[in-house]
């Protein structure tokens, strides 16, 4: 029974289960960065897009041409727990046109006595507004170091995408929440 | 299909003498060293009871604690196991145990015991093939297994943040296993993942090679027993689900010690993507847990009712269907971390497709009674049972499925409740009833049917109480992995715990009855179960020899409808 041919046919087939089993642990891994591409593609979850100014001039016009009306955008702030940071939108709301270009501005002051680095993480609430806010410049696009005692106005230039009028989900939406949350960054001082 | 698996009959090695078919080696090569799969499936078996115990056990410390409200032992066990007594030390006790018990039951306990155990014993069995494919290979695959449960074990001496021990949920969500749980318990524990986890791919290996390439001649896919069929599948799901949380338990591991940040935020990461990673293993996992048991339910079934299964193609297909599908609703789990509203539509649709075919094995099963000549045995009833209270379970199951529902009962006992009746009813009855359809098989003695029935009884009772009323419970709100709650909920909670004794008593009639099998059982026949049990094992001897098959069963068509069949009897209509 146990003959040469049926061993070798056993570990051929042996091997082809393994090479699946490796497959599957590649594409565990893999799932980090493809979750992170889905997620800038889709604006699943709240994920919010980056724009750039030519982008934005398009949207503008787009805006104009369909008669998009307003949308009230509220700001808010939080940071991570053990981050001596005071962290506070400078406005509580903004009513912007849809399409139109709009700067919003945070306060971040550093209540400690060495300089830190704080990387923000970003999210809009409800979650299908993800994918019609557009950044321009934020100041979440890169980290940010605060020496002790430093205060800072740091600037988010934005808009939303007028082809959010043309989504029925987005039909009930009259506020869109902008959060940010600061995290000391890892890896910094 | 003129012909299926339950109805073949095959020409066994077992009348001819083989001089070295019982050739035993030496005890500590036989059981420390072994490559039989017999014997390491009896080796699975014995470590699955004993791992049952203390998973069990562990479960009588919570029902004890939630018996009323208030913190009334959990100290008492913090001082037991070394510790200072405190408020937070008592409470991370708690977090230790719930860990312990879903991280035991479901990787200790119900897959060695359905796939190591009665798997690696029947497999190759049912096929006609002389073993499994790799043989050693299956033995690095049990002391891997062992290793991750001594791992487990371990990581309860060790700190693990505000108390000994890793309590962070058998899900091991970041960041409370990350940032939240400093110290090496957790680490071992996730070790101990990976072990059991390498072991039980190494296992899906072999049974998958088994199965494609070793079964006797005649013996074709379309023939295969059920519960072959379910151990491909299952060895399918754990070989493509199970790397998935190799790679997530990695990532933790080095987010926990070597400052990556997968799942942490401050550097890019996100918590989030954890939970898709468990989930898309752990959904694959409960069908880990339960397809054997179905392809157990499927032979017992055919056996009792003395009618080949209802409906066998579409059984078999059922069971690939359930494993597809089990791979693509795995956010159903995570319905209330902020899924968009057409998200939880699709997850919510594709969860409930399931019901669809699941609903055909519990249909067909129905049917294969249906017309039988029903014998009362102690399997039997046990598979009743199963298909009773898998029921029950499935039903809350399509229930939670919905995502609007789900967001109200999201971790609470409602949910306890569900995956209770399809785990430690669907799974655990279908290893009781596999376990005394198959006992006088594997050790040759009959058990006692008269306290296996009384088992039965005394365990339904106890469990439907243990778990009946934390649908109510659920249902008014209390959340589940709380050692402490108001006093609204102590009646149920009181029942419950009145449940769990009622429960650990049918235990002791179990273990009598293995005691009282082992040492004064009667000498089972090779098939104690008569005409109805038409599957292969039933041709060997009782137990089988140490090495079967030697000369090769050859599986012939036979249309049992016209012909009597070679010995004589006539084939059952």
């Amino acid at each position: 029974m146990n003959t040469l041919a049926m061993r070798r046919s056993n570990l051929k087939v042996g091997l082809l289960a393994a090479a699946m089993g490796l497959a599957m642990l590649g594409l565990g891994f893999a799932a980090v960065p493809l979750y992170r591409l889905f997620c800038q593609v889709t604006g699943f979850g709240g994920t919010t897009m980056r724009a750039t100014e030519s982008d934005a001039a398009i949207a503008e016009r787009l805006a104009r041409s369909a008669g998009a009306g307003t949308i009230s955008i509220r700001f808010d702030a939080s940071q991570d727990r053990g981050l001596p940071w005071r962290f506070v939108p400078a406005q509580s709301t903004q009513q912007v046109a849809i399409g139109q270009r709009q700067m919003a501005f945070y306060t971040a002051r550093n209540n400690s006595d060495r300089p830190i680095t704080g990387r923000a993480t970003f999210n809009v609430e409800p979650e299908q507004a993800g994918k019609y806010f557009n950044k321009i410049q934020c100041f979440c696009f890169t980290e940010q170091t605060l020496q002790p005692g430093e205060e800072v106005r740091m600037p988010v230039l934005y808009y939303v995408d007028p082809k959010a009028v043309d989504d029925p989900n987005m039909a009930q939406v009259e506020q869109v929440t902008l959060s940010y949350t600061f995290h000391q960054a890892k890896d910094a001082p | 299909m003129a012909t299926t698996a339950d109805r073949f009959e095959a020409h066994s090695d077992r009348d001819h003498a083989h001089h070295d078919a019982d050739h035993k080696p030496a005890f500590f090569a036989r059981w420390f060293m072994s490559t039989n799969h017999k014997d390491i499936g009896t080796l699975y078996l014995i470590f699955a009871i004993f791992a049952g115990i203390i998973g069990g056990a562990i479960s009588g410390i919570m029902r004890a604690e939630l018996a009323a409200p208030g913190i009334q032992y959990l100290g008492w066990w913090v001082n037991f196991m070394g510790g200072e007594a405190n408020f937070d030390a008592n409470l991370h006790l708690w977090n230790v145990l719930i860990t312990a018990h879903g991280l035991i039951m479901v990787f200790f306990m119900v897959m060695p015991a359905m796939i190591g155990g009665f798997g690696n014993w029947f497999v190759p069995l049912m096929i006609g093939a002389p073993d499994m494919a790799f043989p050693r290979m299956n033995n690095i695959s049990f002391w891997l297994t062992v290793a991750g449960f001594t791992s487990l074990m371990l990581s309860t001496f060790v700190p693990g943040g505000t108390g000994m021990g890793a309590g962070i949920g058998w899900t091991a969500y970041a960041p409370l296993s990350t940032s939240g749980a400093p110290g090496p318990a957790v680490d071992f524990a996730i070790f101990s993942l990976h072990l059991a986890g390498a072991g039980s791919i190494l296992g899906a290996i072999n049974f998958i090679t088994t199965i494609f390439n070793m079964r006797a001649p005649g013996m074709t896919l379309h023939k295969m027993p059920l519960f072959v069929w379910s151990m491909l599948v299952t060895a399918f799901l754990l070989l493509l689900a199970l790397p998935v949380l190799a790679a997530a338990i990695t990532m933790l591991l080095t987010d926990r010690n070597f400052g990556t940040t997968f799942f942490d935020a401050s550097g890019g990461g996100d918590p989030i993507l954890y939970q898709h990673l468990f989930w898309f293993f752990g959904h694959p996992e409960v069908y880990i847990m339960i397809l054997p048991g179905f392809g157990m339910i499927s032979q017992i079934i055919a056996t009792f009712s003395k009618k080949p299964v209802f409906g066998y193609l579409g059984m078999a297909y059922a069971m690939v269907a359930i494993g597809v599908v089990g791979f693509v609703v795995w956010a159903h789990h995570m319905y209330t971390v902020g899924l968009d509203v057409n998200t939880k539509m699709y997850f919510t649709a594709a969860t409930m497709v399931i019901a669809v075919p699941t609903g055909v094995k519990i249909f067909s099963w129905i049917a294969t009674m249906w017309g039988g000549s029903i014998e009362f045995k102690s399997p039997m009833v046990w598979a009743i049972g199963m298909i009773f209270l898998f029921t029950v379970g499935g039903v809350t199951g399509v229930y939670l499925a919905n995502g609007g529902i789900d967001d109200v009962v999201h971790d609470t006992y409602f949910v306890v409740a569900h995956f209770h009746y399809v785990l430690s009813m669907g799974a655990v009855f279908s290893l009781f009833a596999a376990f005394y359809y198959w006992f006088p098989k594997m050790s040759g003695r009959m058990h006692s049917e008269l306290l296996a029935h009384l088992h039965f009884w005394v365990f339904f009772i106890g469990v439907n109480v243990i778990f009946f009323p934390m649908h109510f419970l659920g249902l008014q709100g209390m959340p589940r992995r709380y050692p402490d709650y108001t006093p609204a909920y102590e009646g149920f909670n009181h029942m419950a715990t009145v449940g769990y004794m009622i429960m650990a008593a049918s235990m002791v009639i179990f273990f009598v009855n293995i005691i009282y099998a082992l040492f004064a059982g009667k000498k089972a026949a090779d098939n104690p179960w008569g005409e109805g049990a038409t599957t292969l094992e039933w041709t060997l001897s009782s137990p089988p020899p140490y090495h079967q098959f030697e000369t090769l069963p050859v599986i012939e068509d036979i249309d049992h409808h016209n012909h009597p069949q070679p010995n004589g009897k006539a084939a059952p209509a």
